[in-house]
C-alpha cells in the first residue's frame, strides 16, 4: 500500500550494526539498485546510488553511522536514510548483525 | 514477485522511480520466457496461439546457455510459461539448471502433469514457485474456454501441491465477462488450497484476437472488477495488468505503468524476444537470442525497444484528466484490436474507445500461429454458439 515515506528519528538504529541479508543481491541500476531477496522473491529498490553504497558498506562498518559517514553522507540527511533503512529492514532485505538470514 | 517500492522510503529526492522505469533497466524486471508452443490443450484466448511444438526450438544446450546468460545479467527470476512448459522432456532439468545458477523461476501450467510426485519435489525446491491456470470458478465456465476435464485437473493439482506441503503458490485467473461474477469464489477456491489468487486481464493477443469481442468483461464489469481489487487488492495478485482501470480514481498497487521493453520482456520458445508477452506479432520482435551477442544485446541495444524508452505521445490521450493515471493503457491491446497506439485502450473506462471501435477498424494479421491443425482431447467447446448477428433473417433461415 502506497505509504508517505516519514523522516523517522535517526537514533537507536545509528549505533546499531546491520547488513545486507545473505539471501539478497544487489543489480546496480541508473537510479541506484534493484535488491532481490531469493528466498522470500520481494524486490526493493535502492533509489540513489549513495543508499547503495551506505548498503554495501553496512557489512563492514561498526555501525550504522559508521557506514553513513563513509559514504559521505551529510549529517543532515540521516533521518532520511534511517528511514529507507527502516523500510529495507521492513521487508527484510538487512538485517541485524549477529543474525543469521534465512536461505 | 512481490515489488515492494513504496516500503522504501527514498532519501533526498532522486525524482521518480516510475520515470527511470520509462527510461529502460539494464536487464528486466519481469522477464517471460516461453519454452514451448507445444501444449496439451487448445484454449480459446491462448495469448500464443499454442499448440505445436516449433521445430526450430532452442535446444536443452541453447536454453542452459540463455539461463548463464540471465545470471550474468542478475535477471533473478523469470516466469516461465508456453505452451505448456511441462511437455518439455527437458521442464524439469531445465528447472534445475535455473535454480543452481540463481534464476528464480514461477511457471505457469494447467496442472495436468502436476502429480502427486511432482508436486512433492516442487515443494521441496527453493527459488521454485508455481501459478495454476483457472478461468472459472466452476467446470461449466472454465471448461468452456479451456477445455473438457481442465477444471478438474487444474483443481487436482492444486490439491497436490498443497498436500505436498507448497504454500502461496499461484492461482492465476484471467477475466472474462462469465467469470467476474465469480471473483469472490475464486478468492474461497484459492484459500482452500493455500494458493494466491492471481487475476489478470483477457488480452486480444494470439487466439484471444478471435474471441476477446465475446469474453472481454462489459463496462459494468469493469467497475466490479476495479471495485472488488480496491477492496482485495492488497491479498491478490494483478501482475500490473489492470492499471487501464486506474482512469476510475484510485490507481491499482502496482507500477501502473506499461512496461513493455523497458522493464518487461517476452523470450519465445524459437528464441525471439518480443517486448511483452501480449505482444507475439513482427511488429514488437525485437530481435533473437541467437543473435550475435545474444538476449543481453538485443536487451539493451535492439532498436523497437529503444524506440519504446523513447518519450512516447499520449496522441488524442493527453487531452484526458485520467491520462496520468491510465498513461493510454495497454499498447498490445490496441494493436490487437486495430486501433492507434497513441490513442485510448480498447477497454478505457472513460468510454473514449468506444467510436474508433465501432468504426471500420483492420486488425493485424496474426504473423505466429501454432494452433492444433487437427482434433484436440480436451477441446473446448465455447458457450456462445452464434458469435455475431446475422445481418439478415436470411442468414438464418433459407426461407426468409
Amino acid at each position: 500500500m502506497p505509504t508517505t515515506p516519514t523522516a523517522a528519528p535517526a537514533g537507536g538504529m545509528l549505533e546499531e550494526a546491520w547488513a545486507l541479508d545473505e539471501s539478497v543481491a544487489l543489480r546496480p541500476e541508473p537510479f541506484g539498485a534493484l535488491a532481490y531477496h531469493f528466498g522470500t522473491r520481494k524486490l526493493s529498490f535502492l533509489k540513489t546510488p549513495e543508499l547503495v553504497d551506505v548498503v554495501r558498506l553496512l557489512a563492514t562498518s561498526t555501525s550504522v553511522e559508521h557506514a553513513l559517514r563513509d559514504a559521505g553522507v551529510p549529517e543532515s540527511h540521516w533521518p532520511a536514510y534511517v528511514g529507507a533503512l527502516r523500510g529495507l529492514a521492513t521487508g527484510g532485505m538487512i538485517r541485524p548483525r549477529g543474525q543469521r538470514g534465512q536461505a | 514477485m512481490t515489488i515492494l517500492e513504496e516500503r522504501t522510503a527514498p532519501p533526498p529526492s532522486p525524482g521518480k522511480l516510475v520515470d527511470q522505469f520509462e527510461k529502460g533497466l539494464d536487464a528486466p524486471i519481469c522477464l517471460t520466457w516461453e519454452l514451448t508452443y507445444a501444449c496439451n490443450l487448445a484454449c480459446v484466448h491462448c495469448l500464443s496461439s499454442s499448440g505445436r511444438r516449433d521445430p526450430r526450438e532452442l535446444s536443452t544446450d541453447e536454453c542452459k546457455a540463455l539461463i548463464d546468460e540471465f545470471e550474468r545479467m542478475q535477471i533473478f527470476y523469470v516466469n516461465i510459461g508456453g505452451g505448456e512448459p511441462t511437455v518439455r522432456p527437458d521442464f524439469w532439468e531445465l528447472l534445475d539448471y535455473a535454480v543452481d545458477h540463481h534464476v528464480g523461476v514461477k511457471f505457469s501450467t494447467n496442472g495436468f502433469r502436476i502429480t502427486a510426485e511432482r508436486a512433492t519435489q516442487l515443494a521441496a525446491t527453493d527459488y521454485v514457485d508455481v501459478q495454476v491456470s483457472l478461468d472459472g470458478a466452476t467446470a461449466e465456465v472454465n471448461d468452456a474456454v479451456r477445455g473438457e476435464g481442465t477444471y478438474d485437473a487444474a483443481l487436482r493439482a492444486m490439491a497436490n501441491l498443497r498436500d505436498a506441503g507448497m504454500r502461496d503458490f499461484k492461482m492465476s485467473v484471467v477475466c472474462t465477462r462469465h467469470n467476474i461474477g465469480q471473483l469472490d469464489d475464486f478468492k474461497a477456491i484459492a484459500d482452500r488450497y493455500g494458493a494466491q489468487l492471481r487475476l489478470t486481464r483477457l488480452r486480444p493477443s494470439g487466439r484471444g484476437a478471435d474471441v476477446w469481442e465475446d469474453l472481454h468483461p462489459l463496462p459494468e464489469q469493469q467497475r466490479e472488477l476495479y471495485d472488488w481489487l480496491m477492496a482485495h487488492g492488497d491479498r491478490v495478485l494483478t501482475g500490473d495488468s489492470f492499471f487501464h482501470l486506474a482512469a476510475y480514481g484510485e490507481p491499482l498497487p502496482g507500477l501502473n505503468l506499461c512496461g513493455a521493453g523497458r522493464v518487461v520482456c517476452l523470450v519465445d520458445p524459437v528464441g525471439d524476444v518480443y517486448a511483452c508477452p501480449f505482444a507475439i506479432h513482427d511488429r514488437f520482435l525485437a530481435g533473437n537470442v541467437r543473435d550475435l551477442g545474444g538476449f543481453d544485446t538485443v536487451w539493451k541495444h535492439a532498436p523497437l525497444f529503444q524506440e519504446l524508452r523513447s518519450p512516447q505521445s499520449g496522441g488524442a490521450c493527453t487531452r484526458c484528466s485520467a491520462y496520468d493515471a491510465c498513461r493510454g493503457g495497454c499498447m498490445a491491446a490496441k494493436f490487437f484490436t486495430g486501433l492507434p497506439l497513441d490513442g485510448p485502450d480498447p477497454e478505457c473506462v472513460k468510454g473514449n474507445a468506444t467510436g474508433a471501435l465501432a468504426e471500420g477498424r483492420t486488425r493485424p494479421d496474426s504473423s505466429r500461429d501454432h494452433s492444433h491443425t487437427g482434433t484436440v482431447r480436451n477441446a473446448p467447446v465455447p458457450v456462445t454458439l452464434l458469435r455475431h448477428r446475422p445481418s439478415a433473417m436470411c442468414d438464418q433461415s433459407p426461407l426468409a
